[in-house]
């Protein structure tokens, strides 16, 4: 096997921030707000790093998919492990309808070039929170996945991956070449330590246009809309049971 | 923990709290770092140096303030060691980063943003023990004391100052006599930062009194030290938590390791501080005198930052200013004590109380106007220099 795992890496506007619909309803703002790595796809680099350094794999690389701002999100996963970088390089504007589905067939096209091993992927964006892509690109490349993972050991030509589903923990076994999506509790994701900041200044990353990889980025789907949630409202008190009864029936609730 | 993971299927978001084991950076404010002119790298640090602050710093800064002490200290001196924060200066042979004074700089002002009283031990620590032992210390020297200091297994000082001698140090007393292969240090120190922790401190005593500058010499001490001992731990109004005593030399013999003096060349001394205040919008901050105060705030914050990047950035280049240099503190010593009345009138009442941590902002800010030179004396270094061209 190569050895190689490729990372997808997602930038998002930071969890922390407060997000603002715009005016015309068309998305939210994203101008002059504060961008990071998408927590889970924190994760998932940590994991790929760890395997490294266990040499269980040889190289990791960073991929994501964007206009020029993501090569910073790259760097960061540079300066957290990962060897070297591939920037896909998508405008502005295309950007703006890029769903999962295209960027599984990018990362399909990706891992069949760069023979990869496994592909790591947070379970899901905070922006989007599809927890499309990963399952999307395994059906692409008709390999196992394991998604939800909170743990992952790595054994010769097999993965064995504990899954958190709703009735507990799930553990399976899947032959790589594979596709895993982390999970919360897979990791706690180390810092950028500025040694390793200084030293990713000197890994590659490459730019590389969907089309060379035979992607066709036309998106089937159209938002039509984007509103805040409704404001939460005051709750109304009740005296007695028979209240509270005749109130849910009135709402239909029962 | 069922009820956990279900949260974490419905919406990324609202795991939160469990991300946020990560630490909170939300309530620093985002700044425009192209328009400060950093370069990518160094807003990756900006960026790096945060998260690291809001997990390791954060959750203590009021619990410092409050006792005076910070309980966690060598742990977190040996966390900073692992991020690379304590030899910025330091050339990467000796276990530095290899990076300049505005790198240093970016990381002090976000130090200080989560507790500035940390950030002065922490910049007494880098910027006066370490970067003088980077700039002046010999092979030797460099060899025997960076590697710890590097690693935050020691905390380093550096003690100028005496009782009587302050602002006027050049008329230390510490008396440094040669006696053969050594040198015997008597007098004390007083307002030493890191004193009561320090294992490495960098003493200058005068060799020479009546050679008055030119008869002055640095010498490295070590913790145990026979002689050398550190007396009460001051109870300070602000920067409470950065532990600052008075040190005392009887007979305290020093092997023939001496720094060369290179007293008052212009070591880029603690920048501040507070570069912001936390941000809590309410209604209140709708009304014209209030948004009056905060452009106020801001552009005062903007301009003292940008003063700042720039003399740090001209001393990356080799370029030493010593107007420049006094006028960097003096503007923003002066301006961080106005920003965080500021801050505390737009708060009201509740800036008054010590729930928020407005009042501490103050009480920190406000040594930048004392110490590491008084605002008194930087006027008058900037005005006698004015004076010296004009000659």
């Amino acid at each position: 096997m190569s050895g190689r795992v490729l990372v997808g890496v997602k930038r998002v506007i930071d969890y922390a921030v407060k997000i603002r619909v715009k005016p015309d309803h068309s998305g939210v703002v994203t101008e002059g707000v504060k961008h990071s790595m998408n927590p889970f796809c924190e994760i998932a680099v940590e994991e790929a790093v760890k395997m490294k350094e266990k040499k269980l794999i040889k190289e990791v690389v960073a991929v994501s998919c964007g206009p020029q701002q993501v090569q910073e999100t790259i760097r960061t996963a540079l300066a957290m492990g990962a060897d070297r970088g591939i920037h896909v390089e998508v405008s502005a504007k295309e950007y703006e309808s890029l769903g999962p589905l295209q960027v599984s067939k990018i990362l399909a096209a990706l891992a069949k070039k760069e023979e990869a091993q496994l592909i790591i992927l947070g379970k899901q964006a905070i922006d989007g929170d599809c927890n499309q892509t990963g399952q999307m690109t395994a059906a692409l490349l008709d390999w196992p996945q394991g998604t939800f993972a909170s743990e992952v050991t790595l054994e010769a030509g097999h993965v064995k991956v504990v899954r958190e589903i709703d009735g507990g923990l799930e553990t399976i076994k899947i032959n790589t070449p594979a596709v895993l999506t982390a999970d919360l509790r897979l990791n706690t994701p180390r810092y950028a330590t500025l040694p390793n900041i200084m030293k990713a200044k000197k890994k590659k990353i490459a730019n590389v246009k969907p089309a060379d990889l035979g992607v066709e980025l036309a998106s089937k789907l159209q938002v039509l809309r984007v509103d805040e949630p409704p404001q939460r409202e005051a709750g109304v008190k009740v005296e007695s049971v028979d209240d509270l009864v005749g109130k849910l029936k009135e709402a239909g609730r029962i | 923990m069922f009820a956990l993971r279900s949260l974490s299927r419905l919406g990324s978001r609202l795991s939160v709290p469990a991300l946020a084991r990560r630490g909170c950076s939300g309530s620093a404010m985002a700044l425009d770092d192209v328009v400060n002119g950093l370069t990518e790298d160094q807003i990756q640090l900006r960026n790096s140096v945060r998260k690291f602050l809001a997990e390791k710093l954060a959750p203590y800064a009021d619990e410092i303030d409050k006792k005076n002490e910070f309980a966690g200290m060598r742990e977190y001196w040996k966390d900073m060691g692992e991020m690379g924060l304590l030899g910025i200066t330091a050339p990467v042979e000796y276990g530095g980063t290899g990076l300049g004074y505005l790198e240093h700089v970016i990381v002090i002002e976000e130090m200080s943003r989560v507790s500035a009283a940390i950030a002065l031990s922490y910049g007494a620590h880098s910027n006066l023990c370490v970067n003088q032992l980077v700039r002046h210390g010999n092979e030797e020297q460099k060899e025997k004391y960076m590697p710890k200091l590097v690693t935050g297994e020691h905390v380093g000082a550096l003690a100028m100052s005496e009782p009587n001698a302050g602002s006027d140090v050049v008329s230390m007393k510490l008396k440094a006599e040669k006696k053969g292969d050594y040198y015997v240090l008597n007098g004390n120190k007083f307002w030493i930062t890191n004193g009561p922790d320090a294992d490495v401190l960098i003493v200058y005593g005068k060799t020479n009194p009546s050679a008055h500058q030119k008869g002055i010499t640095a010498f490295i001490i070590e913790k145990g030290m026979p002689g050398f001992s550190t007396a009460q731990k001051l109870d300070k109004l602000g920067m409470r938590g950065s532990n600052t005593c008075e040190l005392l030399f009887e007979d305290c013999k020093v092997p023939g390791v001496c720094v060369r003096p290179q007293l008052f060349s212009v070591s880029f001394d603690e920048i501040p501080f507070r570069l912001d205040v936390p941000y809590i919008y309410c209604q209140v901050f709708y009304f014209q005198l209030m948004q009056g105060k905060m452009a106020d705030m801001y552009t005062r914050l903007s301009s003292c930052r940008q003063y700042l990047y720039n003399v740090a950035r001209a001393c990356d280049q080799g370029h030493f200013s010593a107007m420049d240099c006094a006028g960097v503190i003096l503007y923003c010593a002066e301006n961080a004590t106005q920003v965080a009345l500021d801050g505390i009138q737009c708060l009201g009442g509740n800036g008054y109380i010590n729930d928020y941590p407005m009042g501490r902002f103050l009480r920190d800010a406000k040594l930048y106007e004392i110490g590491a030179g008084t605002s008194e004396v930087r006027r008058l270094i900037i005005g006698r220099a004015f004076n010296a061209m004009y000659k």
